[in-house]
Order: C-alpha cells, then structure tokens, then sequence
C-alpha cells in the first residue's frame, strides 16, 4: 500500500483530541444496564427457562427478523440493538449467501412432548432424593432444556423437531452440601450426573452419551447462586458456581467492585462452567483468564471434596491442584464454591477503533502491542469480510461517507481494509496514556484511528451475534464459530490457509454459493493470539446440510492443527474434538489424565463423556 | 480441474487434449508487432507485488537466511558481516533480471527461429486454459521434460504468447560461461544454480530462500526440470529431488494454501542435439557451452526439424497429493525459518511424487511414426524391405495405440505416404536402395578409418536411432518386462512369471521410470495390456501364451534385448576385470573398451552397450543391489565388486539361471 504521501502522527493527534472529549461524556452505569436484562435468573426453578429460547440462542423476546419491507429488525428492549431497523441486513444478506426471503426454512413453533422418550427413571435414587429434600423434576421440557448447548446440530436438530436422548430428571441443588448428598446418592444407586450451569457449551459437552444405559440425572447449578461474602482486604469474593456471568457483575457492581471476566457468553454462562471449561473473558489481559482469576475452588467428587486448605495467592505444593479441575469439562465431579479476585470498578473506561489498510498490518500491529506489552483491556482485529459485515449491516465502522471518502483518498481499498476495535479501563491519566501510546504503534503500521462510536458498536455486536445465526437458518443458511489459538509468526498463514480450505470443502461437498469464511483476532498473548473464525452458508438443494457442515468444521480443524493452532483456546474438547485429544496432548498426557478420572470416579459417575 | 492421480491404469482410456498449431499465426502477421504487443498476464490473486531488486533485499533478510548467516559465522569463525556480504555474492550470482524488453527481442528472434526451424509447434489449448486457471488460484511450478536446450525457451516464448505470467527457471552454472548468452538468459527469467554445492550450507540457504520467496509471493511461476538434466538417450531420467522439495516445503509449513505443480511434455519430431548427444555417450567430450558454438550451430538453422509438440498436463494439486501422507503438523514445534531436513516419510511422499510426475509427462508425451519405424529398424539391423517395414509400422501401431501411446498419426494419409514421409525427414540416419531400407551402419570404411572408428561411427548412428525409439519405450516398457520374464521364467506359473518380473523390474528401476513400490499394479498392467491384445490368457495360478501372441512377445522381447545385453556386458566387465582398485572414473572407460573389444571379436553385435548412459544406469543398479560397494580411499573413490554376486546376476540376467530368491508376491 503507497501510504508514503499521509502523516500518521498527525491524525492520530486529531483523533485522540476528539475521543477524549468523547471519553469524558461516557457514561459507565447506562452502558451496562442497557447491555446486560435486568431479570435475576435464581429467582425461580424456571424463571431462565421461561423467557429463553428453547431452540434458539438467548432471549425469547429478542430475535431478529425480517418484517413485511424486507427489512431486518431486532426486537425486545434488553439490547441497545433492540428495536432498530437495519435496513441493508437484507441486502448483504442475500448477496453473501445467495439467499432469498422467499425461501423460508422455518423452525417447528413449539416442544413436540411426544417426540421426548419417556424418562428411564432410578426410583429408589428418586425417593433417596425426594426423602433428602432436594427439588427434581422429570418434566419433558426441563429434560430438553437441559439436553444441549449451542452446536449447530444441536441447535439445528431443535428447530426441526428432532429430540434425541434427553436426561432423565433435573435436580436443583440449592448448596455445596446439597451437591455432596447427590453425588453420594448418585454413587449409590449409580446414576450417571451430567453438571449444568449455563448450557452455553458449543462442544457438545451436554449431550447425553448413546451409549449410557444408566438414568441420566442433569445437576443443574441454577439455584446456587449467591455470593457468599466478600473480602475488600485481599479483594477476593467467594460465590457459589452456578452463578450466571451478568449477576455475578452486577451484584458486585452494586458493591463497587468487578471481576472483569467477560466471555461473550457472560449474560448466560455459569461461574462453574467457567472453571469447568478454561474460559477466558475479552478483558483478560488485565484481569486475566479464568485460571488467574481462581483463588480456591470447592468440587464435589464420588471420592469426596477437594480443595485447598488456605486462600494463599500461589503455592507450591506439587502440581496444581486446581488445574486438575479447570477444564475437566464435568467429568470429575462438579464445582460448587470458588473464590475469586476481585477489582474495584475502573474509573474510567474507553472505547476506540483503528482501521488498517490490510489484515496483515493489524496483525503486524497487535504482534507489536504484544510485544511491548501494553494490549489494552481488550483488543481485536476483525478481517477485511467482517469489516464488511458490520459496515453494510450496522453501518458501524465508517459512519459517514465522507470519512470513507477519506480512507479511500489515503490509499484505503474498502476490499482490503480491516479494523480493530479497542477497550481501555483504568485511571483516566492512564487509559489516556495507554491510548496514545497505542494509537502511536498503530500509526507505524498505517492504522487510522476511527472513533470510539465504533469500537463500542463493534464491542455491542458481539452480544448480538449470536442472534444472527437464528436468522440465518430461518432463511437457509446455517453457520459457527470456532477458534483456536497459535504463536504470532503463523497467524496470518492459520486464519489464510483455514478460511481457504473452508470455501473449498464446501465447494467440493456441494455448496452451491461460495460460503462466508471471516476470521479475527481476539485475544493477545506475549508468544500468540487467540483467532476466532465465522463460517456460514446457505444449505438450499443439500439433503443433509449438517453432516456437510459437520464435515467441512472437521476439516477445518484439521487445517487449524496442520497450521500449528492449538485444539481449542477457550471452547474446551467436549465429544466435538475429543478425537484429536491423544495428538494434542500426547499417549503419555492423555493417560495421566485418564488415570486422575479412574481415581476420582471410579464408577464414571459423571458420565458425560467429555474430554477423555 | 486438480487432478488427484486417480492415475488410470489403463492408460488406453486415457482423454487428451487437441492441438493448435502456433506458428501458423506467426507466419501470418508481422513478428515484430508481435513482440511489441501489449502483454498482460493474468495474475496469482495474492500476488505480493515486488520487484526483482526487492526480492533481492527480502531474501537476505529472512529469518531462515539470517539464522543461517550466524550459523555458518559461528562454525567458521568468520564475522556474521563477512558470511551475509557472501550470501549476498551468491545472491547476485545466482538472480535471475527479468526484464520485458528482452522477452520482446526474444519473442521476435523466437519467431524467426521457430518458423525456420519447425514445420509447427503444436500446443494443447486446453491446457493453456487450464494453466490460466491454475494461475490465478495458487502459486505454479512447471515441470516441463528436457530433452534440448530449446525446451526451457519455448516455454517463455509460449506462456508469452498466452498472456501467461513468465516463469523464472532453475539453470545450470554452465550457461553462465557463455557471456551475452547467459546475460540474455538472466534477463529472460532464467537464475542459475551451481551444478554442486553438496555440503554448502550457506548456498543451500540462499538458493533454497530465493525459490521460495519468489513461490510465496506469487512472483513469478517456478520452471525446473525434474530430470534435472537434459535426456541425452531421449528417455525420461530418474528425477531428482532437491529443487521440488524446496518447493514444496511453503505448503508443508503452511506458507502456501496450495502448489499448482504443471507437468509438461515436450517432444520434437527431430530433435537439434541428435547426433551430438550420440557422441557424448560415446566418450566423445561434450563441447563447453560457449557463444561461438552457438553461433556455429547456426547452420542447423539451416535444416528441417519436423513438427515439436508441447502438452501442458492438468496442475496436479500438491494439497491433495500430500493428503493422507504427509503430517503437517510435524513442523508445529520448531520456529519455521530453521531448516530441518526432510523425514523419512516426507522423503518417501517426495519421491512419490517425483516418479509420479515424471509418469505424466512421459504419457503425454507425443510420439510421432518416425518412433515406430527407429524401432523396428533397430531390430533389423539388417534392413527391411520397404513394403514389409510399412506393413510392420502399420502393425506396430496398432499394438502401441492398444497401449495407449499418445501416437500423431496423421489422418487420411496411407501408411506408405506416412512412412516414407518419416524416412525423408531422417534420410541422414538411413540408406534407402531399391526398396531395401537400412539403418546407415554399413558404410563402407573409408581407407584412413580404423576399425575402432568405424564401430563408432556405427554407434553413432545406432544411438541416434536409438533415441528415437526410448520415445516409446515407456509404452512397451511393462507388457516387454512380462514377456521377457515369462521367457526365462521357464514356468506358467503365475508367481514365477511375478518373480522374474520383479526382477526385472528391480534390474531396471534406474534405467527406466518405475515407481517404487509399485511392483504389483505393473505387473498386473502388463497382464490387463497383453491379455485384452489376446497375447496371453491369465488363469487364476496361470499365465499362457495364445497361439497367435508369439510375434508380440517376441517383439517386446527384443525391445528389451539391447539392454539386457548392455547389463550383461557390464556384468561381465566387472567380473573380468583384474585391477582390483578400479576408481569410480576409470568405470565407464573400462566397459567402453571392454564391450568395443567384444563388437570387434565379433562376439557381441549391440552397440548400445557402449552408451555411458546405460553403463552408469547398470552400476547404479548394482550398487543398489550391493553387488558392487564404493569404497572411499583418500581422494579416490574405487568399486569393490563382489564377483559372484555379479556373475550371479548376470546368468539371471541372460535367462541362465532362474531368479535367485523368490520374492514372495502379494498376487
């Protein structure tokens, strides 16, 4: 790119001069309670199940759509989003998929009960239980519920009516000794227990094995949800795990402080299923994954309960114990209570953007942050094919025409350009600071700076994606996401190579029109990035477009492992990746794991199947 | 569009393409507006747009060079400075200058060249089509075969004429030594590699770095010969591996989403080295390239070379030939710029591939009648009758097109007409009189020759001839080791025929392009091709002759023959020779003289045994087969024969003694 004739510096002075007139107007509390429902899920048995979805991502209420001008809208009132016409969705729509209003794929409008198997019932485990207390239910639509995450054949099977095996019955333990007499009771009659926390798993990690013959429980984590105190002196919380990620910030908002962990997922997915998975939240890089996050964890085990015996910031005392239970995806037992750091609200947070002629020069560009380590709060680098999804939709990136005008004036080709969206917390000196700085490494790498509209409109998107994929299959179009991570030097060749075999195999399997194969990058580290790719296509004239798409994620997996990426960053294995488990990890690794499963649960209580 | 090597083994059902005359157009409209027109090639998609002199500064500071720069340094002892200013010099030395103005001055005095030289030069258009494509998706390589120096700028003059991006092409060092020549040739896109550097690690960086930026920035295509030599005998040579695992290594390590490799198949009805490269097999020094003796070699402009054609194959996808045999995760472990030689497997697939490439350009090769009369003619050293050898030609033809040879037969002309046509056109290898045709080995000796010249003379003529007929060799190459197998086997039964076969087969994998490992599928080829021509019937444990498949088998038998005699001579040289420190260079001397005293007793009557090609071909197997080990002592390299492993092999060899130690078959 000839760039030779522009003056980075100079705009990015300007920029910075406006964002931070911009930055004193931001106002943090309207911010979260328009992104986040106010509704507290504890409060019943079903409140959650009731204004959710049950074939669907998030709420019932909020869903786009098409309305009779063929114009997309999104409804309800929780999302800043929500009620918005978004009148060139369509357009984009159609001619990157080659999809047509016309042809409907609708979803089945409600639960057919008949089509759910009669439930294989322990009773003497149900009476033990009925006789301890806890609540239980062997309703079929609390079975279903429970019975998925968020795969597309999950989601997909849902739509069409098709209900494969579900749990038997739900129980709802209430507290930590609640757990304990179940696993001892599940023990005892030997019942396999699946833990549910949020049921945002997209592995396939809440799927009932085929093979189980036993009654399959599910231990849904729901009402234990408290936080159960809070230590301002070593700024640590210990809450009960089945907490859900938006309560959790929002009660410890109220007491002035945050944990910072923000998954994508956060409005729905549970403490535990954090530490059950390895989850990692888009702030990471100040208050780190969840694993750093973790100052104890309680688990309840067929063996018993483990934790540690003091709440001491690191220790060394063998291998760590904790790392036993972080990412063991519910097959050792289940996480009840876990302290966690915690952090006084910043004082101030801001937003930001940055365009880049190419993809390669953001890449370039986060390597170098990386590399001075001085990565924003978050910081993400969307291709040039996600640059144009938000542009046409949302018209998020460039406003106004005049400053796209501009971009192209300065050697800009809207075809390859890419963008980064920024988040800065902090004290106000510092963030200021800290943006300037990195505006300053930016403009090396021939990054405009774009305004913090935009980078608070790229951030807001990432909750209302996921209701995109709702959309796409109303209309014949069905898609993922996925992700991986990989050192710095192969990043650009991982996200080429991946998005390049996933247009191939689907042109080989028979996709009529060229799918959409975007990937970003997410997540910094000093030695690699955590990359995120999107993939959809339309599906019209293929007769089992799951089992395609089924295939051609393989296939991109397997491209993602050739190139050096690893299994999963975030995701976990579940039964979706368990395949490759022995090569990730080695004979050696997969048998020590194996050998701590033997030891903890013997008789595969927790018989989910994950990982192992 | 990729073909996957869903390679038929029945080559007779195999589709190919038409062909378009290119000069027919040249003849046409003006040369010179010709090469001043307005070029513009279709592009790789993610061409990284740079000049030559950037590549230049790109190579030497990659990360690969780099750290090879501080290796070398510290091993040496010498500054990093000084290792970087001589991979610089190396750089320089080797680097091609593309520059457009010369592809025009070549475009036009091409043209000129080429009409006066060549009735046509025929191209597929096809596969011109198909290039354009492959083009534009992924980086190319061409792997055209070599048999002239006219191959490599033909090419260019081609992809030229076809708005085709131009290649740049691996060249030997040896050009260099001609002056304007090889200037003009750098300029044409040609860079060039020592033709030795064995352990010079600083070299193989810089050779190894230049190719594979040009490669991963979609610079330009990557030219080479997999043969890595010209075919002085006309038959395709064992490819070497170096260059393409260079390019290959970008897809290993996930530089490259894919490699486009392009094998293409260049044949000429005549070809300009002919009678030059008869000589250099027989001993006589290959004159050094220099300018002068190109100017020289003007005069052959002044003489009748027939048609040339050019096939382009399909690109064979890399990605999808790799599928399932290469790991590429293997490289996950180690930074990408640090060199690692290729493993076990890798070295397999390489291979692999390399003789699977090497097949496709044999098989599109086009072979013209001439091929089929060289070959009869050189059965009958004794000369035919003309209508008997038209009536043989017409015969033969048949059996090579049943067998799927790519044969240019011209259409509505009689055999006859066609005969004598090719006679006319290789009037200097032949004497024709009264109806009686005869290879030109008979002349009478003029009064100053001596014996010795005379039986070169002779072999000259024989080689050329002879490199006519190793066109078509790869046709006849399977069914021919059945037959003579069958022959010595002295049994129907199946695995004894295979046993002989393998043999064979084993005897000759260096003289003729078999893939390893392929034992079986060939075999069974050479049944599939000789039972559907009613020569044999295979039974469940049996193979049988027919009754009128007596005239194939010994036809096929005799194809062989002149080498199964050369190998026994060498065999036989070997045995008889009493130096018993016999130098690696004093070999091929040793068997000339040894076979020339046997042609000269009048025991031996296959000139084709003193051919150096096929005497190195013939050590090269009994080294393989450790009945001959090289022992280094100080500066020498010496053999060090096992007599009775060799005498062994050469009774087996002349259907003496039945194979030694059956090998079990997978029948």
């Amino acid at each position: 790119m000839p760039l030779s004739h522009y003056t980075p510096c100079s705009h990015s002075k300007k920029y910075i001069a406006e964002q931070d007139r911009a930055g004193a107007r931001f106002n943090k509390e309207l911010t979260y309670s328009v992104r986040w429902g106010t509704v507290e899920f504890s409060r019943s048995l079903s409140l959650r199940q009731e204004i959710m979805k049950w074939n669907g991502w998030g709420y019932s209420d909020s869903r786009f759509l098409f309305n009779k001008k063929g114009q997309a809208e999104f409804t309800g009132k929780r999302y800043r989003l929500s009620g918005l016409i978004l009148p060139s969705l369509k357009d984009w729509f159609e001619g990157t998929f080659g999809a047509n209003l016309q042809h409907r794929s609708p979803a089945t409008p409600s639960l057919n009960l008949s089509a759910v198997a009669p439930p294989n019932l322990n009773q003497p485990f149900v009476e033990d239980l009925k006789a301890a207390g806890l609540a239980v239910s062997h309703d079929p639509e609390d079975r279903v519920f429970r019975a998925h995450g968020h795969c597309l054949h999950e989601v997909f099977a849902l739509r069409e009516g098709r209900i494969g095996r579900v749990p038997d019955m739900v129980v709802w333990p209430s507290c930590h000794s609640d757990v304990e007499k179940i696993v001892e009771l599940a023990c005892k009659h030997n019942v396999c227990l699946i833990p549910y926390g949020g049921g945002t798993s997209v592995s396939s990690a809440l799927e009932c094995p085929r093979e189980e013959t036993r009654s399959i429980v599910s231990l849904d984590t729901s009402q234990m949800s408290r936080i159960l105190w809070i230590d301002e002196k070593n700024l640590t919380a210990h809450v009960e795990a089945g907490i859900i990620g938006q309560d959790l910030e929002r009660q410890l908002n109220e007491r002035g402080y945050c944990t910072g962990h923000e998954p994508d997922s956060m409005e729905f997915s549970s403490l535990g299923g954090w530490v059950a998975t390895r989850a990692s939240g888009m702030k990471k890089n100040i208050y780190g994954n969840i694993e750093d996050l973790v100052v104890h964890i309680k688990m309840v085990t067929p063996r018993g309960v483990i934790e540690k015996s003091c709440l001491g910031p690191r220790m060394s005392t063998g291998p760590d114990i904790h790392h036993f239970i972080l990412g063991s995806e519910g097959t050792l037992g289940v996480v009840t209570e876990v302290t966690l750091k915690i952090r006084p609200i910043p004082e101030y947070q801001k937003y930001g953007s940055v365009v880049f002629p190419n993809f390669q020069q953001g890449v370039a560009c986060l390597r170098e942050v990386a590399r001075q380590r001085c990565a924003p709060a978050s910081i993400r680098l969307m291709d040039n094919e996600q640059f144009q999804f938000g542009e046409f939709c949302f018209s998020l990136i460039l406003l106004n025409f005049f400053l796209l005008k501009n971009f192209c004036f300065k050697g800009f080709d809207p075809q390859h350009l890419c963008v980064a969206t920024l988040l800065f917390e902090g004290d106000r000196g510092k963030v200021l600071q800290h943006e300037k700085q990195v505006y300053d490494i930016a403009a090396k790498f021939g990054g405009l700076a774009a305004g913090e509209d935009n980078g608070q409109r790229g951030y807001m998107l990432t909750f209302v994606i996921a209701y995109l994929r709702d959309l796409g299959m109303d209309y014949y179009v069905i898609g993922e996401s996925f992700e991986t991570s990989v050192p710095w030097d192969r990043v650009l060749d991982l996200c080429r190579n991946v998005k390049e075999r996933i247009v191939r195999e689907c042109k080989e399997r028979g996709v009529q029109c060229p799918p959409l194969s975007t990937s970003r990058v997410t997540q910094t580290y000093d030695a690699g990035a955590c990359v995120y790719f999107y993939f959809a296509f339309n599906y019209r004239g293929l007769s089992d477009p799951v089992h395609v798409y089924e295939q051609v994620e393989h296939a991109a997996r397997e491209e993602i492992l050739a190139n050096g990426g690893s299994l999963s960053h975030h995701h976990g294995v579940g039964k979706l990746r368990k395949e490759w488990m022995k090569e990730s990890v080695s004979g050696v690794g997969l048998g020590m794991l194996k050998s701590v499963k033997e030891y903890v649960d013997p008789q595969n209580i927790f018989g989910n199947r994950n990982l192992l | 569009m990729f073909s996957v090597f869903i390679q038929p083994r029945h080559p007779v059902l195999k589709k190919r393409d038409d062909f378009e005359d290119v000069l027919e157009e040249r003849r046409r409209s003006s040369d010179l507006r010709y090469a001043l027109r307005c070029y513009t090639p279709t592009l790789y998609k993610g061409l990284v747009p740079c000049k030559a002199s950037m590549l230049k500064s790109i190579v030497l500071q990659s990360d690969h060079l780099q750290y090879v720069i501080k290796q070398v340094s510290s091993e040496s002892g010498d500054s990093a400075e000084c290792v970087a200013e001589e991979a610089s010099l190396i750089l320089d030395e080797m680097a091609h200058r593309l520059q457009l103005s010369t592809i025009r001055f070549f475009a036009f005095t091409l043209s000129k060249a080429f009409k006066r030289l060549f009735r046509s030069v025929c191209v597929n258009e096809e596969g011109i089509q198909r290039l354009q494509q492959a083009v534009q998706e992924h980086p190319v390589v061409l792997l055209p075969s070599h048999r002239s120096y006219m191959d490599f700028l033909m090419m260019s003059y081609l992809l030229y004429m076809c708005d085709l991006p131009l290649p740049v092409i691996a060249a030997g060092m040896d050009f260099m030594s001609m002056k304007f020549v090889g200037e003009m040739l750098r300029m044409s896109g040609a860079f060039f590699i020592r033709r030795s550097f064995g352990g010079d690690k600083l070299y193989w960086a810089v050779f190894s770095e230049y190719v594979k930026t040009m490669l991963r920035n979609g610079y330009a295509p990557v030219e080479f010969f997999l043969e890595g030599t010209r075919s002085r005998t006309c038959k395709s040579l064992t490819p070497k591996m170096g260059l393409l695992n260079i390019v290959m290594e970008p897809f290993f390590k996930g530089e490259l989403f894919d490699v486009n490799l392009v094998p293409v198949s260049i044949s000429y009805e005549r070809i300009l080295e002919e009678s030059l490269y008869a000589r250099e097999l027989l001993g006589v020094p290959k004159p050094k390239e220099s300018t002068s003796g190109l100017l020289k070699a003007r005069r052959v402009l002044s003489e009748d070379y027939g048609s040339m054609h050019v096939y382009f194959g399909h690109p064979v996808s890399l990605r999808s030939l790799a599928e399932g045999k290469i790991n590429r995760s293997q490289y996950n472990l180690l930074p990408r710029y640090i060199p690692q030689k290729p493993r076990v497997d890798t070295h397999e697939f390489l291979n692999d591939a390399a003789f699977r490439l090497v097949r496709i350009q044999e098989e599109n090769m086009v072979l013209k009648p001439w091929v089929l009369i060289a070959t009869l003619l050189l059965q009958n050293p004794d000369g035919l009758e003309l209508s008997f050898l038209t009536e043989q030609t017409d015969w033969l033809r048949h059996l090579a097109l049943a067998f799927g040879a790519f044969l240019d037969w011209p259409n509505h002309e009689a055999c006859s007409e066609v005969v004598s046509c090719s006679l006319a056109l290789h009037r200097h290898l032949l004497s024709v009189s009264a109806g009686h045709v005869q290879l030109n080995v008979t002349d009478a000796p003029q009064d100053e020759t001596t014996p010795e010249e005379a039986v070169f003379h002779r072999a000259v003529v024989v080689l050329s001839c002879a490199s006519y007929r190793n066109q078509i060799l790869h046709v006849f190459l399977r069914p021919a080791l059945l037959a003579v197998a069958m022959q010595s086997a002295n049994s129907n039964r199946k695995d004894d025929v295979y046993n002989c076969f393998n043999f064979l087969r084993n005897m000759f994998s260096n003289e003729f392009i078999l893939c390893p490992g392929d034992s079986v599928q060939d075999f069974e080829e050479a049944c599939y091709l000789l039972m559907k021509r009613g020569v044999l019937q295979v039974l469940e444990h049996e193979i049988v002759m027919s009754a009128s498949g007596h005239s194939t088998l010994a036809f096929l038998c005799s194809v062989l023959d002149p080498f199964l005699q050369g190998y026994q001579v060498v065999c036989r040289c070997l045995c008889e020779e009493t130096n018993e420190n016999l130098t690696e260079k004093e070999f091929i001397p040793a068997v000339r003289s040894f076979a020339l005293k046997l042609i000269l007793a009048g025991r031996l009557k296959c000139c084709e045994a003193l051919s150096s090609d096929l005497q190195k071909n013939a050590l090269a197997a009994l080294l393989r087969l450790k009945a001959v080990r090289k022992v280094k002592v100080g500066d020498q390299v010496t053999l060090k024969v096992n007599k009775i492993a060799v005498n062994s092999l050469e009774d087996t060899l002349g259907g003496k003694i039945p194979t030694l130690k059956p090998i079990l078959a997978r029948l």
